[in-house]
């Protein structure tokens, strides 16, 4: 055993990991980590992307799978109450070992709900492939078996969602499933890496509700993988904080959030998006540069079984001042997007109008519907993918300039360096390639990017949405600079209601297609009117940590 | 100032260089000894076309039937044909055409067919199902059977069994830019591009193309090999080149009435043969991977030079 210095739990450990070592062609990425999962209790491991988190887990409980890798150390799974003829040694373990091992005694729930069901399998197949392998159950039994689960894990109609395929779910419903399939073989110790990252706030809090009673039911131990403190603190008992392949930090939940020992803790806490920190104060409202009136937006989905007509967005309207931001918030689905697609001129609206200062946008021809793209400017969600991987940093933050001819060629270098500097980047950053930079410094590229032209408005789709909390805060410092600096007017994209209120003068609430509330930012966070707002608030993790709650 | 504790993305970020480029496209090829031979026997070959007929040792139709089907020896290294001619100088000779035909019709192919390819992909709806449709009819000949309708048409010789081939070669190329295209065209940073009111052409040309091109280089290294041993089939069948003039190709086919008593007349043209194809094939590969950004920096990080 483990030489443990603050015993938890007087209960032997689901998993004890000791001194575990990940090097990957000889380099060492994970120095020495050592953690215990209590039995029925949930372990939480926090830290930013390339913390070397997923790694540890992964490699204690043999999922690694990355040539070259070698791992040392003991990673000990305990069978329940601790029968030591349970005890499985991880590390180093044959194939057949883990085999027997995984799905069988370890569950995972992986981030991307989309990516880890097979697309090709009905429900039915994926949930009894565990049951019939590992438990040897028949095909009736197994079916029972899913049933049960899938009524467990609260996925309505389980008899008719059985034949179902996972793109028929939502995202939500389709981590519920992944929830019950890795729980289809009862296991002792449940791994979840990230998954609520990829889903809204509303489905982030079903799920973590959904976690925490399994376990509860089930008495199972849980090691919940995020970048996020404030999800950490709604899941688990205790905390384990990795910096860098080290643990830097490790105390129980309430330790680590009222007596945080090291200031990277400290600093993770910080970067939480907590509501009641308004930054913006409400201000005499100059006029309004961006109008949109009674804005419709319908389109048509053809199927085999007909064409159906989807209301996309139905009769908003709104106005947005110079130089202040408007927040529009709702769930995935809610229309966000589509107004955002309206207004960049790459979604055709039905009806309504739209203005740039006395430019109508939705009918502005030639050189003014050019010029018009070169006003209104777009940050999109995912920095990975929004940046063309063979261009470098200094080709792609150019490239508005080039389309619109801005710049005699031997000035755009120069542009480029300022921009870069603009967004806190080193100009040696221009003659790199995306993959060498990290999320936020590609965000940050983004950025410089939609600023290339000098735009009047810009709009952040989701643009903090897929960064750490860390960097989200800085993105966050950022664009706040930006707009004091340069006057932009931003129309901000979120599901999160906590960014929303760090950055928003007015909010625009958003529920299928219609906006449900419209007000400024610090009334509507204040004294939310509607319904569906407050549940949105209610759905972002509170500042204090449930076990301090009682 | 950047944010000093988000510069760590995945292992292979603090490997890179932060104010050097890497070594040139070139030198990361060469450095990996795959390619590497794959270069110096390209190289080989090119050479062999560029200046063969000058440092062949006796002139490609040079008859001597006193030193008819002799092995290979000290005079003659490949040996001598049923004619008395020297092998080695008809391989060297032969070289030229080879890959004039490789370059040739492979270039019409590339061109004509990630431009039907492309446009097809990137503009879709009625000009997609429509280029598509015309594509799949030629591809849904047998390549022989087209090529030799083609050369029939033509007549036989070089040039139409350049067409022939390139014509045939044209849908693979079609088919694999369109594929291509159509899953980097709904790619966040083209859609990103149109939002900034990017025209078609630039799109296509910026982020379509160097996005489409590893498959393409792929596609590439493998028809120019495919395509010499099509010359050579045309060949055998009479329609490529015509005698006199040597390929390696009519070699194998004049070669068939003596398999049994001189090996060296099918051996050393053959041998030519899967010598340049595989070349292109290594050559190709390596491009691929080079041309790449993202495996670039871990090629040079593996090759721990900067």
């Amino acid at each position: 055993m483990p030489n443990l210095t603050k015993p938890f739990k007087p209960s032997a450990p689901v998993l004890a990991v000791d001194d575990l070592r990940v090097a990957i062609h000889g380099r060492e990425i994970v120095h020495g980590v050592s953690f215990e999962v209590p039995d029925g209790g949930c372990l939480g491991v926090v830290g930013e992307s390339g913390s070397g988190k997923s790694l540890t887990v992964l490699s204690a409980t043999g999922l690694l799978d990355i040539p070259g890798a070698s791992v040392s150390g003991s990673s000990r799974l305990g069978g329940a109450e601790g029968d030591v003829r349970d005890r499985v040694e991880i590390v180093g373990a044959s194939r057949r070992t883990l085999r027997s091992v995984l799905g069988r005694r370890v569950g995972f729930v992986f981030q991307d709900p989309g990516t880890s069901l097979n697309p090709l399998l009905t429900l039915e197949r994926q949930l009894t492939e565990g049951p019939e392998q590992h438990l040897g159950m028949t095909r009736r039994a197994a079916r029972q078996h899913a049933l049960d689960l899938l009524d467990a894990v609260g996925v309505p109609d389980p008899a008719d969602r059985l034949h179902s395929y996972p793109h028929q779910l939502s995202g939500g419903q389709r981590q519920r499933v992944m929830i019950a399939v890795a729980l289809a073989c009862d296991p002792d110790l449940l791994i979840a890496d990230e998954p609520t990252t990829a889903l809204d706030v509303t489905t982030q809090a079903q799920v973590i509700d959904l976690v925490r009673s399994m376990q509860a039911d089930r008495g199972m131990g849980v090691v919940w993988i995020s970048h996020d403190l404030g999800v950490i603190g709604q899941v688990a008992d205790e905390v384990t904080v990795l910096r860098q392949g080290e643990a830097v930090e490790r105390n129980d939940t309430l330790g680590i959030f009222d007596a945080p020992q090291h200031d990277y803790t400290r600093l993770l806490l910080d970067a939480r998006p907590v509501l009641g920190h308004p930054r913006r104060m409400p201000e005499p409202a100059p006029q309004p540069l961006v109008g949109v009136e009674d804005l419709h937006v319908t389109f048509t989905q053809r199927a085999d079984s007909g064409t159906r007509r989807i209301l996309a967005v139905q009769g908003v309207s709104f106005e947005v001042p110079r130089g202040t931001t408007l927040g529009i918030v709702g769930e995935s689905g809610s229309g966000k997007s589509t107004i955002a697609g309206v207004l960049t001129r790459q979604t055709p609206a039905d009806s309504g109008s739209v203005r740039l200062g006395d430019v109508d946008v939705l009918a502005a021809k030639g050189k003014e519907g050019r010029d018009l793209k070169r006003r209104i400017a777009m940050v999109f969600q995912d920095p990975f993918a929004a940046l063309n991987p063979r261009a470098t940093v200094s080709r792609s933050i150019s490239e508005p300039l080039r389309v619109h001819h801005l710049l005699p060629k031997r000035d755009v270098d120069g542009r480029v360096r300022e921009l870069l500097e603009l967004v806190e980047l080193p100009a040696d950053f221009a003659e790199r390639y995306p993959h060498q930079l990290s999320g936020g410094q590609r965000q940050r590229v983004c950025i410089a990017r939609a600023l290339a032209c000098d735009p009047d408005v810009l709009i952040l789709d989701e643009s903090t949405a897929s960064l750490d909390v860390s960097i989200q805060a800085k993105v966050i410092d950022l664009l706040l600079r930006l707009q004091a600096e340069l006057e932009l007017t931003y129309l901000f994209i979120a599901h999160d209601l906590a960014v929303v209120e760090q950055i928003s003068h007015e909010v625009l609430v958003m529920h299928r297609g219609r906006a449900v509330e419209h007000r400024s930012s610090a009334e509507l966070f204040a004294d939310p009117r509607e319904g569906y707002t407050r549940s949105l608030l209610a759905a972002i993790p509170p500042v204090r940590p449930r076990a301090a709650l009682g | 100032m950047t944010d000093a504790i988000e510069t760590r993305q995945d292992p292979a970020d603090d490997v890179v260089p932060v104010a050097e480029r890497g070594p040139g496209t070139l030198r990361l090829l060469l450095r990996n000894p795959v390619s590497l031979v794959g270069s110096v026997v390209l190289l080989v070959v090119v050479l062999a076309a560029l200046v063969g007929p000058w440092i062949a040792p006796y002139g490609v139709n040079d008859t001597d039937v006193s030193r008819a089907l002799q092995g290979p020896s000290g005079a003659h290294w490949f040996g001598t044909d049923d004619l008395g001619r020297d092998v080695f100088s008809r391989v060297l000779v032969a070289s030229r055409v080879s890959v004039e035909v490789a370059l040739v019709s492979v270039g019409i192919a590339l061109v004509v067919g990630v431009g039907v390819g492309l446009v097809s992909g990137y503009l879709g709806g009625i000009t997609d199902g429509v280029l598509m449709r015309v594509v799949d009819v030629v591809f849904a000949f047998p390549v022989l059977l087209l090529a030799l309708a083609i050369v029939a048409v033509l007549g036989p010789g070089l040039t139409s069994a350049m067409i022939a081939i390139g014509v045939v070669y044209t849908p693979i190329f079609a088919r694999v830019a369109r594929a291509s295209t159509l899953s980097v065209r709904s790619e966040p940073y083209v859609q990103a591009s149109r939002t900034m009111g990017t025209g078609n052409t630039y799109v296509v040309w910026h982020h379509v193309l160097p996005n489409i091109s590893g498959p393409v280089i792929v596609q590439t290294s493998l028809s120019l090999a495919f395509a010499i041993l099509s010359e050579a089939a045309l060949s055998f069948l009479g329609l490529g080149v015509q005698p006199p003039r040597p390929s390696w190709g009519r070699m194998l086919f004049d070669a068939q009435d003596f398999v049994g008593v001189a090996w060296w007349l099918s051996v050393f043209p053959g041998a030519a043969i899967l010598l340049t194809t595989l070349a292109f094939n290594l050559v190709g590969d390596g491009l691929g991977q080079v041309l790449d950004p993202k495996r670039r920096t871990q090629l040079a990080a593996q090759a721990g030079g900067r």
